[in-house]
């Protein structure tokens, strides 16, 4: 079978499953990054903290998570969210294996990793708020819950976005590594095709080659999003 | 532990072997020649922007279903899965050390480099006592990170058959069908090493930078007079 037709959308042709793994892929490390941004303003939260407590648990949940092999963690989320699912249905009383699904447990693991870093980017980002601001919501009676949402929120947003760009193509490359786990993302679906064509080359060039379209696109959205940041903030680089 | 020395090797060569192909690679880049430098960008680009897992397939399981591969002189080299795992390894490596480069030698102040000029170093002379060690220097801490992430790149090479750290915590819990603890153990492995890398180079950047230290506190006025 020629490359092309392998390649292609016809009956025997694996374009159309290769582009669902695309898809796939992009879901998982939407829901990836997003888990991780949940995590990592916790975490950042933490950091920033004046007590000693939550700041040492904060760098100590980075530092574990910047040291550990990505594909470590993978297998540690997947095989410990079934057990620790199993185990709390036999504490209710019943019996048998439940599994997490696969696309829930490799989207916890790229962002449990993905939180680790943008921890990191969020206090960065929080840190470069010009103080004034903050002093100013202060002055007007802000409190805790609105000065987060109207002040620190918006900014650290805005600061955190290239940062965010190299994470959120990170979080694309660590999602290859959820192909372990069976999930029918990019990665395992050019690993069926080319052991069921016996094309390896072709389709982990395919693959790769869509790894390399998502990256370019999602590289323009975010330099949209930077230009739509910055266009009230005037700055040397602009 | 006994899989670490196997571990170690692939880090070690696959640095090395990238290092000097990004050495290359930086070359093309700042070279004046625009197909040099197109190609250059176009391998980063590439070698950036798909995931090691791809790259490491392609060369492991790609590679081989050429005739004309399997027919060439280097087919006994890449039949064995070590050496397409540093194959992989460095290719993807030099990639983002070739980054590092380039931004190490972007950051070198250009007033050193008239300076020099001016006393007549050029060529080898500039780079070996102005450019190389400024630029070490720049690169330091990225280098570190990129050394960290190649530790936990090598990780991934349990996915072509080698018996690394990774794949014998998997076959211990395959054999004991305990879960935890070899997954535990592996990565407090990965950590040390990692941790232990971070510190040595930390240590390297302090000795490399006494003049940015500033200074020290006991520093008596006459001396600033």
């Amino acid at each position: 079978m020629s490359p092309f037709v392998a390649l292609g959308f016809g009956p025997h042709g694996w374009g159309l499953a290769l582009l669902q793994g695309a898809l796939m892929t992009l879901l998982v490390a939407t829901v990836g990054l997003l888990i991780g941004a949940a995590i990592g303003a916790l975490v950042s939260w933490a950091k920033l903290s004046r007590a000693w407590l939550p700041a040492a648990v904060g760098d100590f949940y980075a530092a574990i998570f910047r040291g550990v092999p990505e594909l470590l963690v993978v297998y540690f989320v997947y095989f410990g969210s079934s057990a620790l699912l199993t185990g709390a249905a036999h504490l209710a009383g019943y019996g048998g294996f439940l599994g997490v699904p696969a696309f829930l447990a490799g989207a916890l693991a790229v962002g449990v990793i993905s939180g680790a870093y943008q921890a990191e980017l969020y206090r960065g980002a929080f840190l470069a708020i010009p103080k004034g601001e903050l002093e100013a919501a202060r002055a007007c009676g802000m409190g805790g819950w609105v000065m987060f949402r109207r002040i620190v929120a918006p900014q650290v947003v805005r600061f955190a976005l290239p940062g965010l760009n190299n994470l959120w193509q990170v979080a694309l490359k660590d999602s290859s590594l959820i192909s372990v786990t069976g999930l029918a993302e990019l990665m395992r679906v050019s690993q069926v095709a080319s052991g069921s064509t016996r094309q390896p080359f072709t389709f982990y060039l395919a693959g790769g080659a869509l790894y390399l379209v998502l990256t370019v696109f999602s590289n323009r959205l975010f330099e949209f999003a930077e230009a739509r940041a910055a266009l009230s903030r005037r700055q040397a680089g602009a | 532990m006994d899989a670490l020395p196997l571990t170690m090797e692939v880090w070690f060569l696959s640095v090395v072997l990238g290092g000097l192909l990004a050495l290359a690679i930086t070359w093309a880049r700042a070279s004046a020649m625009p197909p040099l430098v197109g190609l250059a960008r176009a391998y980063v680009f590439v070698f950036r922007g798909t995931p090691l897992l791809v790259q490491l397939f392609v060369v492991y399981y790609g590679l081989a279903s050429f005739a004309v591969v399997r027919a060439s002189l280097f087919w006994p080299f890449l039949r064995d899965a070590f050496s397409c795992a540093v194959l992989a390894l460095a290719l993807c490596t030099a990639a983002y050390q070739s980054e590092i480069f380039r931004m190490a030698l972007a950051a070198i102040p250009h007033g050193q480099i008239e300076a020099a000029r001016a006393c007549g170093m050029s060529g080898l002379t500039l780079f070996r006592r102005i450019v190389f060690p400024i630029a070490l220097r720049q690169a330091l801490p990225a280098y570190t990170t990129e050394l960290i992430s190649m530790v936990k790149s090598t990780a991934l090479v349990s996915l072509v058959t080698l018996w690394d750290v990774m794949s014998v915590a998997l076959k211990i819990r395959n054999d004991t069908l305990v879960t935890y603890t070899p997954l535990l153990i592996a990565g407090a492995i990965y950590f040390v090493v990692n941790y232990c890398l971070a510190r040595a180079f930390a240590a390297l950047e302090h000795l490399l930078s006494p003049h940015l230290r500033g200074r020290p506190p006991s520093a008596k006025v006459a001396d600033v007079l």
